[in-house]
């Protein structure tokens, strides 16, 4: 009988205090944001897809077009070409297509590269009608962020 | 003039208070969808709906007009008088009880002598439409939600019953108005705590909402009884959900919270209405409160909680109220 009497004391006790906790929650600040109008800003550690290195002093990509990337993609999903153009020693990248449809993400490019040419990019906002559309020239959309 | 004169002015009273009351239920079950919404929301710190006019105001109006467009369907081989008929049968007796429930001194439809049995008769009927529901629906999960309401509104009923009652032995009379009146000096909540209590809590179990929400129990049962329920089908049992809570928090309000009662305003037998409505939307404000803080009670749990907790209390509250009243 004294267990019964306790159990309602208790039970009501921690009944009111639930409630207490979810009228403080109503008036404290909304944490989520209304999204296709905010957008809140990206952790640097996300891991889009890879995108080459902006060398700031060159003004160039980074890469040597070895094919170290394309090698160590567990996917196939990397084609990168490079040509030696007239009066240079070393190759020039001409092409770097990344196929997404088939990137897992794994970062076994951005790893493998020896002159660190390679990051991952903050892109999440990917949706299209086509499967052609996840296509990427990497090349091209280092072109367009030069300066 | 001429056509009016012929009818008796009692029904052209009745049929005005019938029109004013069907579009007042539907003016509520939209601002009950829209507070249930938004206070969910901010208690989870969502912002709730944002998109469709001043801070989502009218989302549920939208949501409404989406509903009427939608087909009704009717599955395979269920019985298609129930199924057609439980939705209406949900619906119609929500609307009867708000007929006797006094706004205010003078904007109450008809004062029956008996209008406390006439809100709970009508209040059964609403049981027997989620049964027939859960019955013609030939589905599993529809005939569980209908089982398990059927069982929970006859363990509720009865503690509902009884703390009515201890407020009835007080003031002698089962009309509400007169209910109302005798608590003109002090409101009966400071003098039956215990029975507003339990009133309260059977309440919210007898309109199955959170945390007695086992007839609709979505993780268990996906929708209950209305599993099979589309556009205005489901929306009929949508509206008669809200009303039945408007009419059970209206009705602890008259019978606890002195109803049309509180400070003085000018055209008082009239304006009382505002006092009622504060009185009846805190209530309701409550049950959202509750709604979004408790889990789901067990089923063993919920009848435990009726028959071991909530009759006994009651019983010793009418037994100490007798007494008191007789001596």
């Amino acid at each position: 009988m004294k267990q019964y009497f306790s159990e309602i004391y208790t039970g009501g006790k921690s009944l009111v205090e639930g409630l207490g906790v979810t009228f403080k929650a109503l008036f404290q600040p909304i944490v989520t944001v209304q999204y296709p109008r905010e957008e809140i800003d990206i952790t640097p550690n996300y891991r889009g897809h890879i995108d080459l290195v902006l060398d700031p002093e060159k003004n160039t990509f980074l890469c040597i077009s070895c094919g170290m990337c394309e090698k160590a993609c567990p996917s196939d999903c990397i084609k990168i070409k490079g040509e030696k153009l007239e009066g240079e020693k070393k190759k020039t990248l001409v092409l770097f297509e990344l196929d997404f449809t088939k990137c897992s993400l794994c970062g076994a490019c951005v790893e493998s590269c020896p002159k660190d040419a390679l990051e991952f990019s903050q892109e999440y906002n990917l949706a299209a009608f086509s499967r052609e559309a996840f296509h990427f020239d990497i090349l091209k959309r280092l072109e367009e962020r030069r300066t | 003039m001429e056509t009016i004169s012929i009818l008796p002015p009692e029904l052209i009273r009745m049929l005005i208070a019938v029109i004013i009351i069907i579009s007042f239920l539907f003016l509520n079950a939209i601002m009950m969808g829209y507070l249930e919404r938004k206070i969910a929301a901010h208690v989870q710190r969502r912002p709730g709906p944002m998109e469709v006019g001043f801070h989502g105001i009218l989302q549920l109006i939208v949501d409404g007009v989406k509903l009427l467009g939608k087909e009704l369907l009717i599955p395979f081989k269920v019985d298609r008088t129930l199924f057609r008929v439980a939705p209406l049968l949900s619906f119609t007796p929500v609307i009867l009880p708000l007929l006797v429930i006094p706004f205010s001194e003078k904007l109450q439809a008809r004062d029956l002598n008996l209008g406390l049995i006439f809100i709970v008769s009508m209040g059964s009927v609403n049981v027997m439409a989620l049964l027939v529901a859960g019955w013609g629906s030939n589905n599993k999960y529809a005939m569980f939600g209908a089982m398990r309401a059927v069982a929970q509104s006859i363990a509720f009923e009865i503690p509902i019953l009884l703390s009515m009652l201890a407020v009835v032995l007080m003031c002698n009379t089962f009309s509400l108005k007169e209910i109302v009146g005798a608590q003109e000096k002090i409101w009966f909540v400071f003098l039956q705590p215990l029975a507003f209590l339990i009133y309260v809590i059977a309440g919210v179990a007898e309109t199955n909402r959170a945390p007695f929400d086992l007839p609709e129990a979505e993780s268990e049962l996906t929708a209950g009884f209305h599993t099979e329920y589309s556009g205005m089908g489901f929306s009929l049992f949508f509206i008669g959900e809200y009303t039945n809570m408007f009419i059970v928090a209206s009705v602890a309000a008259v019978l606890f919270l002195g109803g049309w009662h509180g400070p003085h305003l000018p055209y008082g037998e009239y304006l009382g209405i505002v006092w009622f409505f504060l009185k009846v939307y805190f209530l309701l404000f409550l049950m959202i409160m509750i709604r979004w803080t408790y889990p789901r009670v067990r089923f063993d749990q919920l009848l435990n909680f009726a028959w071991k907790y909530l009759v006994p209390f009651s019983f010793v509250n009418i037994l100490i109220t007798a007494v008191l009243v007789k001596l």
